[in-house]
């Protein structure tokens, strides 16, 4: 836990950094040092400018305005050439991307060797290679199989791939945007260790994120940006959760609220479902929502909770077991499902949610396409999408250029607003929501919340399907956890403990994780 | 039975297998190197042509052979820039450019050829390589006639093979351009330029698959023709997804092929009273749309394939 202090000189420094995309300022005159042993989080939501930054440093973009200076051998700043990755290779910049940037038909060490050499040269020293990778990865603990297919390693291990290619390079500074998106709790545990062990060997790390628990725990400074501004560059010490969500967005957040509702009956009830699914098979699972309910299913992805939402959307039928709404058997046709009053909101949105080719209004419009409101003898209303259209963006407040803006083109949030728009306006009897804010902005997870709490109070069952705790513990009156495709038996979500239920999570049994 | 088993036990019959694989050869490995590196080069077809012609028409003006070989490949290499130009830094769909660069590149080699001989009615002849005649060799039973048969741009196809399975397996160059050909954000991020690797194996390729044309008219035979690649480079792109991309299985398939070739000309002259001809003309292809059947199934696309890389674009 180093302080920046005078005594200690910035390792990279950015001063006065522009960045414009046509009239959007994606960066305004920011100033930022970065110091050696130090864990820096870089906090915003999506569209703050936080990866146009680190592109910047990186050299995947010019800045119109400023400059970045990095110390040379003795310690004193000199300007890095802009535009150029392979400079910043030089001086000692690692970047780990969101999206990894490993060639998956090549083993880790060849990932990693990648570059190193001169390209025409006869050989290569692989040994030498070797020597000085197990000497870093003895000293950074992070260990992996280096003669592995990159595309047989988990998501887990390409990342330490990634940081390893960075220290091979012997990095001074090490920037990882969004490194805990696609990790397991318990993987972004182990990398935030690492990351702090490298920083207590002099390494600087920064870490993007727009996750606030992350950020406090594991951070020394946390730097906000929002709109393309540095608007806060604070030791992690003197903030909290509630005044960082309110200088990330800018206005006061209030936190999920969940009043008391009327229950109503059992609306959703599974009996004894099995399927045969491989990975993501079912096991004699059965639950029942009742109205005005929200129920919370708890599990790290890939543990059947995909299965389950296709079951309950129509889209296969069980192997064994039934699946009831409102009394009646559930059929396995997802037009018969919609009509059943059942709301989806997919897990992937971009892929399940909408079309992306289509505009907003059709988007909005194409469940209800047959009814009579959109459609005569065969041929589209259009004006009635548009108008239904016009309402539902001002309702939901879907920020597009208009209704026939390509939906494709929308940020997640906003497409997100769209499947919100469309399946909840209906007043449905069942909601079922896979993961409904992952990657969203606080700003609009905080509004998806909001939907399915209104949703709730108009007496509809809702099954929460979820990996995050946080929105679990706030939304759902009970919880359930699933692992390896058993469901745990639902408790009042205020005789949980968030401990327990992440222990769950990880296949332990109730009673020791108790 | 007899009869095949005799058509397959002779000499005679691997040494026709080898020369007819040998074109092919050149082509597979120029397709491969440029698909490994993740760019489609449907321009084979055409710089086979343009190979054929320019390596030939510089002996007939009075080059050496080993120049007009050099001269083919450096036509090919142009071509091969053309199709990186408008594929790598603008991106434009590989399939519409490279078939743009086979009929651009067959119809400039037409020109070139009618600019040149405006009246003749049958081309002038060069002396081709002749079969390379290993003292001691060429003199063992069977395999001295197959192996030693065939002229030095054969031996050139088989270095070539062992010469870009070293490159691409065993060199940091050959690590970038797998690496591009599968991620080239990879590439990008390791400091590396996607646009010098691609267009570099672009145009090495294209220099191979030049030679293969080059083959035709300075060994196999001794003039251009029109028409005379005839479906060879579109052989070559079937062939090396046969090969997985791989030097030493576009060999055997190149080998594989010519073999049906071979076999299916001697078993025309055995059965061609009953048969019509044309059947067995179809044979080659029929068995290589079967084998590509087979092994296109596990078939392991470089993942970049077909994708244009823009910079700072995910």
């Amino acid at each position: 836990m180093s302080e920046p202090s005078a005594e200690v000189p910035a390792v990279l420094s950015l001063s006065g950094i522009t960045k414009r995309f046509g009239d959007l300022v994606a960066n305004q005159t920011i100033d930022l040092d970065f110091f050696p042993g130090e864990v820096v989080a870089l906090l915003g939501e999506n569209g703050a400018g936080k990866t146009t930054l680190m592109n910047i440093l990186f050299g995947h973009y010019v800045a119109d305005e400023g400059s970045v200076r990095i110390a040379d051998h003795e310690g004193k700043l000199v300007p890095l050439e802009q535009g150029s990755p392979n400079a910043a290779l030089k001086a000692g910049i690692g970047m780990v991307h969101q999206h990894f940037t490993l060639a998956e038909n090549l083993t880790g060490l060849e990932n990693i060797l990648l570059g190193t050499q001169t390209l025409f040269s006869p050989g290569w020293q692989r040994g030498r290679a070797r020597r000085k990778l197990a000497e870093v990865m003895k000293q950074s603990g992070l260990e992996v199989d280096l003669d592995c297919r990159v595309s047989r390693l988990t998501v887990g291990e390409k990342q330490r791939v990634e940081i390893l290619k960075a220290l091979y390079r012997d990095a001074r500074v090490l920037v990882l945007d969004e490194p805990t998106a696609v990790l397991t709790p318990q993987e972004s545990e182990s990398l935030f260790r690492t990351l702090r062990a490298l920083a207590a060997n002099g390494l600087s790390v920064v870490f993007i994120s727009h996750k606030m628990a992350e950020v406090l725990s594991a951070s020394d400074r946390i730097a906000v940006l929002r709109g393309g501004q540095l608007v806060a560059d604070l030791p992690t010490r003197v903030c909290d959760r509630h005044m960082l969500a309110d200088i990330m967005v800018g206005r006061h957040i209030e936190p999920d609220e969940r009043l008391p509702s009327k229950e109503g009956a059992p609306l959703l009830i599974l009996k004894d479902i099995s399927t045969d699914d491989g990975r993501n098979a079912l096991h004699d699972l059965s639950l029942s929502v009742r109205g005005g309910e929200i129920l919370g299913i708890a599990g790290i992805s890939g543990n059947g909770q995909a299965t389950l939402a296709r079951l309950i959307s129509g889209l296969e039928p069980p192997k064994s077991g039934t699946i009831e709404i409102d009394g009646k058997r559930l059929p396995a046709d997802p037009r018969k499902v919609m009509a059943a009053g059942i709301a989806r909101i997919p897990e992937d949105r971009h892929r399940d949610g909408i079309v992306g080719a289509m505009t907003v209004a059709e988007n909005l419009a194409i469940e209800a396409i047959r009814s009579p409101a959109f459609q005569r003898l065969g041929f589209l209303k259009f004006s009635a999408m548009a108008s239904r259209a016009t309402e539902a963006i001002e309702a939901y407040d879907i920020r597009c250029p208009g209704p026939d803006a390509t939906a494709r083109l929308l940020s997640g949030g906003n497409i997100q607003k769209i499947v919100l728009a469309r399946t909840l306006d209906g007043d449905p009897k069942v909601v079922i929501a896979a993961q409904p804010a992952r990657g969203l902005d606080i700003g609009a997870a905080e509004d998806v919340h909001q939907r399915l709490l209104a949703a709730r109070a108009r007496g509809a069952a809702i099954l929460l399907i979820s990996e995050d705790l946080d929105e679990l513990f706030a939304l759902s009156d009970r919880i359930a956890v699933i692992h390896r495709g058993r469901l745990s038996e639902p408790q009042q979500t205020e005789a949980l403990d968030r401990a327990a239920v992440g222990l769950m999570m990880a296949g332990h049994a109730p009673g020791e994780a108790a | 039975m007899i009869d095949i088993l005799d058509i397959l036990l002779t000499a005679n019959f691997w040494a026709a297998a080898i020369r007819i694989a040998t074109p092919l050869i050149f082509g597979v490995l120029g397709a491969l190197v440029c698909e490994r590196a993740g760019v489609l080069n449907l321009g084979i077809e055409g710089i086979f042509t343009a190979g054929a012609m320019a390596g030939w028409m510089a002996v007939w003006l009075g080059a050496d052979l080993w120049t007009g070989v050099a001269v083919a490949a450096g036509t090919g290499a142009a071509f091969g820039l053309l199709h990186a130009i408008l594929t790598v830094p603008f991106g434009l769909s590989q399939h519409v450019s490279g078939l743009g660069i086979t009929l651009f590149a067959t119809s400039a080699s037409y020109y070139a050829y009618r600019t040149a001989l405006p009246d003749v009615s049958s081309p002038p002849r060069i002396t081709p390589f002749q079969p390379l005649d290993v003292d001691g060799l060429s003199d063992l039973p069977f395999i001295g006639p197959a192996l030693f048969q065939q002229t030095p741009l054969t031996f050139l196809a088989i270095g070539l093979v062992l010469l870009v399975a070293v490159l691409l397996n065993r060199t940091p160059l050959g690590l970038a351009i797998r690496a591009v050909g599968d991620n080239p954000s990879a590439v990008e991020a390791q400091g590396l330029s996607v646009m010098k690797l691609r267009t570099g194996a672009i145009m090495f390729g294209s220099a191979l698959m030049a030679l293969g044309g080059a083959f035709l008219t300075m060994s196999a035979f001794d003039a251009f023709f029109f028409g005379m690649v005839n479906g060879r480079g579109w052989i070559c792109i079937a062939l090396t997804v046969f090969a997985s991309w791989r030097p030493g299985k576009a060999l055997i398939g190149a080998l594989l092929f010519g073999a049906f070739d071979a076999f299916q000309v001697r078993l025309q002259t055995e059965v061609g009273a009953v048969v019509p001809g044309q059947v067995f003309l179809m044979l080659p292809y029929l068995l290589s749309i079967v084998a590509l059947v087979v092994a296109a199934r596990g078939a392991d696309y470089p993942r970049a394939l077909l994708k244009p890389y823009f910079k700072g674009q995910r």
